[in-house]
């Protein structure tokens, strides 16, 4: 058995954890407190959910099988919610890019760009994208133009933010000798950064693409086109067999998007 | 200070640069290359010598000091103005500093940014024949038109620095900066670096200044040797007048 006072100078070992303040105890108390109020305000509760076995069994029940009464009109739902996320996705992406640019500390113009570009980029990202569908619902009307600019907003949110960084991050020493031979600012933004962000850049891009796949599901619940309100349709004339078919229908597509962007990420990076 | 070059490509006066609180790394440069010469600036580790030679195109901005360069004093020029001068000097980085990701053809023809056409001299794909003849012929004299099309990341060290000075020549420059253009190559890369870059310098009667660790180096390829010590020259004198003892001495 070895003592603390084995080690020459030492007469006591370090402790184990660091004594913490009263001002971070109270903090952890406070935090705590709260959690548990969460718990209780959220009507969490072991019995209910056991309670609610038979019922879910009876739904699943309902479920099977899946009706094939609908196939058509959902096919073309589905197809629809895709279109969206494609369109949504590819017109997010090219706009994100230049905003990207001017929220880039050593790219942007001027000081003045760089916070507007920073704070439109996170004012979007903030903003759910299910509100922006509702806005877009109320302005330009029910169906997938409405949900196609949702996902527009959500990706300029979400790959500005994205992109400015993969730039932020890149090698500074090409960008240098572009500077050096006395190239602009625009060429080597387009010749030294992009080339060397656009790893980055396709993988944020297809990650929206599969993001804004399974969003503008959700998107149809509030009208803003795709298969989500045929979803809610079906649930809401307790259709359970038709909601069933729809369910596996998304989660079929949502895998093949996934699949095919690893697929496109493998190949192209 | 030899003056049978003339005019004179770069005079630096009174040139001072500290970072941000820091002792000065450089406290009062004079020096200046004629057209043609070849100099090299010696000096240890943190002596300013990169600093400085990036202070003699703005890269870094001097605290104060004039910069004269192709005949041009740099201070108070707009930015537009301030490219057009840059165009003239190659810049040749101890790390080539070429793009990733795109070809070694396509690095080379960046060259040709300043003095072509908006978004002509990008990529290889969209340029002129003209300009990608042009563009192989300096591959050519580097010796490297069999990895034209190959990444610029996939090449070994000393094909990527012959591959910068390819660009550098694409450049048409007047003058070429180098800094520690062999460093990170092993001897017999830097060798080979220095002496076609040497030969290349010498064929196109370019003005040369490049920083060396490697005093044979300095002593082989340059007309003059300017050392910094302390942030002040303390020998600025023909290679012929000097021998390795002498500058070793430097480094004491």
């Amino acid at each position: 058995m070895s003592n603390a006072s084995d080690v020459p100078g030492l007469s006591k070992l370090p402790d184990r954890f660091e004594r913490i303040g009263v001002g971070a105890f109270i903090a952890y108390v406070v935090v705590l407190t709260f959690f548990i109020w969460s718990v209780n305000k959220t009507g969490v509760s072991l019995k209910d959910l056991v309670g609610g076995f038979p019922q879910m069994g009876r739904l699943i029940g309902e479920m099977l099988p899946p009706s094939t009464a609908r196939l058509e009109p959902v096919g073309w739902a589905l197809l629809e919610t895709f279109q969206m996320a494609l369109v949504g996705t590819v017109v997010g992406v090219l706009l994100s890019v230049p905003i990207a640019v001017l929220a880039t500390p050593h790219l942007s113009p001027h000081p003045v760009l760089y916070h507007m570009a920073r704070n439109l980029i996170a004012f979007f990202r903030t903003v759910p994208d299910l509100v922006w569908a509702l806005i877009f619902v109320v302005s330009v009307g029910l169906g997938p133009f409405a949900g196609t600019l949702a996902i527009v907003i959500d990706k300029i949110g979400f790959c500005g933010r994205f992109f400015a960084e993969a730039m932020e991050e890149t090698d500074r020493g090409p960008q240098e000798a572009l500077t050096a031979m006395g190239a602009g600012r625009f060429s080597l933004i387009m010749c030294s950064v992009f080339p060397a962000a656009m790893p980055s850049f396709i993988n944020t891009s297809l990650f929206s693409l599969e993001k804004a796949t399974r969003s503008s599901v959700i998107l149809g619940l509030v009208g803003a086109g795709g298969i989500g309100i045929e979803l809610k349709v079906a649930m809401d004339l307790f259709n359970y067999d038709e909601a069933a078919t729809i369910i596996l229908a998304i989660f079929a597509l949502v895998v093949l998007v996934e699949r095919v962007s690893s697929l496109l990420r493998k190949k192209m990076l | 200070m030899s003056n049978q070059f003339s005019p004179a490509d770069l005079i630096v006066r009174g040139l001072t640069k500290s970072y941000n609180g820091h002792p000065a790394v450089l406290r009062g440069i004079d020096f200046a290359v004629s057209a043609g010469e070849r100099v090299a600036l010696i000096g240890a580790n943190g002596a300013g010598k990169s600093t400085l030679l990036r202070c003699c195109m703005h890269l870094i901005q001097p605290d104060s000091g004039d910069v004269d360069l192709c005949g041009t004093r740099l201070e108070g020029l707009s930015a537009r103005k301030l490219r057009a001068v840059r165009s003239q000097v190659s810049f040749v980085f101890q790390k080539h500093n070429l793009v990733p990701r795109l070809s070694a053809l396509t690095n080379v023809l960046q060259g040709a940014i300043p003095r072509t056409r908006f978004g002509s001299a990008w990529f290889q794909g969209l340029a002129s024949e003209a300009l990608r003849m042009e563009a192989m012929l300096c591959l050519e004299r580097v010796g490297l038109t069999h990895v034209a099309l190959q990444r610029a990341d996939k090449l070994s060290g000393g094909q990527s620095q012959r591959i910068a000075i390819a660009r550098a020549l694409m450049q048409r420059p007047r003058l070429i900066f180098a800094d520690e253009p062999a460093a990170s190559l092993d001897p017999v890369a830097g060798d080979e670096v220095m002496s076609l870059f040497s030969e290349l310098v010498r064929a196109e009667g370019l003005t040369m200044i490049f920083t060396s660790h490697d005093l044979t180096h300095a002593l082989n390829y340059a007309d003059r040797i300017v050392a910094l010590r302390g942030g002040v020259v303390v020998l600025d004198a023909k290679c012929s007048e000097l021998d390795l003892k002498t500058l070793r001495a430097l480094y004491e």
